[in-house]
């Protein structure tokens, strides 16, 4: 595990995704409700770029009728085949068995801590009165 | 360690409502080494007008006043929404604007250049097959014909058209086919699956003679604008069916073609089943033929059992691919159906793409992968 420092807070806010690649892996990072989610940027189905999709939320139902919309902004779902992954775990909920979206772990830590390493952020001058985006992979 | 930072727009916000406007990363995220031929590659038209040049005035006036009366009611276009922004890739949006599928240039970025295609086949869909008022209709298919050369197959020679004709019409469908034949710019007559009456019916036939006259295989693509209910037993709920339902009515389109003796009537004609699957074509002939011993005198045209019609004259384009969970049923049913008869096809860019890297599992012999990604494509279609 590596953990790479992405971009200082303020340029991620809620409701806004950036897309870079980390070692020629194409990643998403997402801000939801000032929570940061890291995914790989290839559906495993069939390759496309799984996070230009819509974030949706979770139908289901648990008897014949019932209809239960939950998790709203949580789901993405693939440009190509529309297939639904959790945005939290890369589960995948029309194939769960057979596939599984890459998802990263992303925290916010402060500048004072990432000045002390071992963390890598040659592109990102880090200062320590700031917060910072940071992906493990 | 390398991180690189890629310039493009990002969406605005989760707001589910909005997410169509998130705009494409012109990324290719899969390449392909070997060159394939895709034939199923859907031209659309950046704006509404664009055929107007193609177009006879009087028509100008008459689709701004009357507009379009198709055969299944007060709907232009498909009458199930599609799931994905015109039927479309998300990521599939030219930068310059104008619907996925609009942009030669964004299409050879995109498509034709990362994926290797040394021959693409046209199908335009939104064409005047379907409308009531059967001038308009020629006029239109002329118009389209007029169009795939000037912006597509004369500026990208990997590209071949396909001829579009008044399909209710068989007198003016035969007219563009012979005013068409022999113009190295096209490569079949393209149908649609559902029509006013099953495509075997002699309405339809005057289409056949004109295409094998002129040597060009008729291509028979899933959707269509007949007016009948999309299934067999009548309008369903879901778009899902709609989806599923192209197999069932493809497969009332060869029973008619093959039991109406299109087939002995034209011993050299070539069809193409574009975009229903073809794990159906199995059952489907093992059926005609246990009732075609029961019921020959019915159709004592026939000379041959049913299956052998459709073993003789009918190719079958891959997508959307058969995906059976076991590697050994699908091979199974490619041994069945022919490995010299299945032509790849992406779809592109419509939303069922099926990606080239991606498709047929491992196993098949290099010669099989060969004939199915390009061979088989380029002996139907005479492309060298």
């Amino acid at each position: 595990m590596v953990r790479h420092v992405i971009a200082p807070v303020d340029e991620l806010p809620p409701g806004t995704r950036k897309f870079l690649t980390i070692d020629e892996r194409p990643i998403a990072i997402f801000n939801i409700k000032g929570e940061f989610f890291g995914l790989l940027n290839r559906c495993p189905h069939q390759g496309a770029a799984l996070c230009e999709g819509p974030l949706i939320g979770l139908a289901q139902s648990s008897d014949p009728g019932a209809i239960e919309y939950t998790r709203a902004g949580e789901i993405i779902r693939c440009p190509w085949h529309g297939w639904e992954f959790d945005i939290r775990t890369g589960q995948s909920y029309c194939d769960p068995k057979r596939f599984r979206a890459k998802a990263y772990p992303v925290n916010v830590e402060p500048g004072a801590a990432l000045v002390k390493g071992p963390y890598v952020a040659e592109t990102i001058k880090v200062a320590v009165e700031s917060d910072y985006v940071v992906v493990e992979l | 360690m390398n991180i690189q930072f890629r310039d493009r727009p990002e969406p605005a916000s989760t707001d589910v409502a909005k997410t169509s406007d998130i705009k494409t990363s012109h990324i290719k995220t899969s390449h392909i080494k070997t060159a394939i031929a895709d034939c199923d590659i859907h031209p659309a038209r950046a704006t509404k007008t664009e055929l107007y040049p193609y177009l006879a005035k009087r028509w100008h006036e008459h689709l701004e006043t009357y507009d379009k009366r198709p055969y299944h009611g007060m709907m232009e276009g498909p009458p199930y929404p599609k799931a994905q922004p015109n039927a479309s890739r998300r990521d599939a949006y030219p930068p310059e604007g104008g619907p996925q599928g609009s942009s030669l240039s964004f299409m050879q970025q995109q498509h034709l250049d990362p994926n290797n295609v040394v021959l693409g086949v046209l199908n335009p869909l939104a064409t005047g097959q379907g409308i009531r008022n059967h001038d308009l209709a020629a006029a239109i298919c002329s118009a389209i014909n007029d169009w795939q050369i000037e912006k597509w197959t004369s500026k990208d020679k990997r590209l071949k058209g396909s001829i579009v004709v008044a399909n209710e019409d068989g007198a003016a469908a035969a007219a563009e086919i012979r005013t068409r034949a022999g113009d190295k710019n096209f490569v079949q007559v393209l149908l649609l699956s559902r029509n006013v009456e099953p495509l075997g019916q002699r309405r339809y036939w005057p289409i056949y003679e004109a295409a094998e006259e002129a040597g060009l295989p008729v291509g028979i693509h899933a959707f269509g604008f007949g007016g009948n209910p999309i299934t067999a037993s009548g309008w369903p709920s879901f778009y899902i069916e709609e989806m599923v339902g192209h197999a069932q009515c493809q497969q009332t389109v060869l029973a008619s073609l093959v039991l109406e003796g299109v087939f002995e009537r034209h011993p050299t004609l070539k069809m193409i089943m574009i975009e229903a699957g073809f794990g159906w074509a199995p059952s489907l002939s093992w059926r005609l033929d246990k009732t075609f011993k029961r019921l020959r005198s019915e159709v004592p045209h026939l000379k041959r059992p049913p299956s052998e019609y459709i073993r003789e004259h009918i190719w079958w384009t891959t997508q959307p691919m058969e995906d059976p969970e076991r590697r050994d049923h699908l091979f199974q049913l490619i041994d069945w159906i022919g490995w010299d008869r299945l032509l790849f096809a992406t779809d592109y860019p419509h939303w069922d793409y099926d990606d080239p890297s991606r498709v047929l599992p491992a196993g098949a012999s290099d010669a099989n992968r060969d004939a199915f990604y390009l061979g088989n494509a380029r002996k139907l279609y005479g492309i060298v």
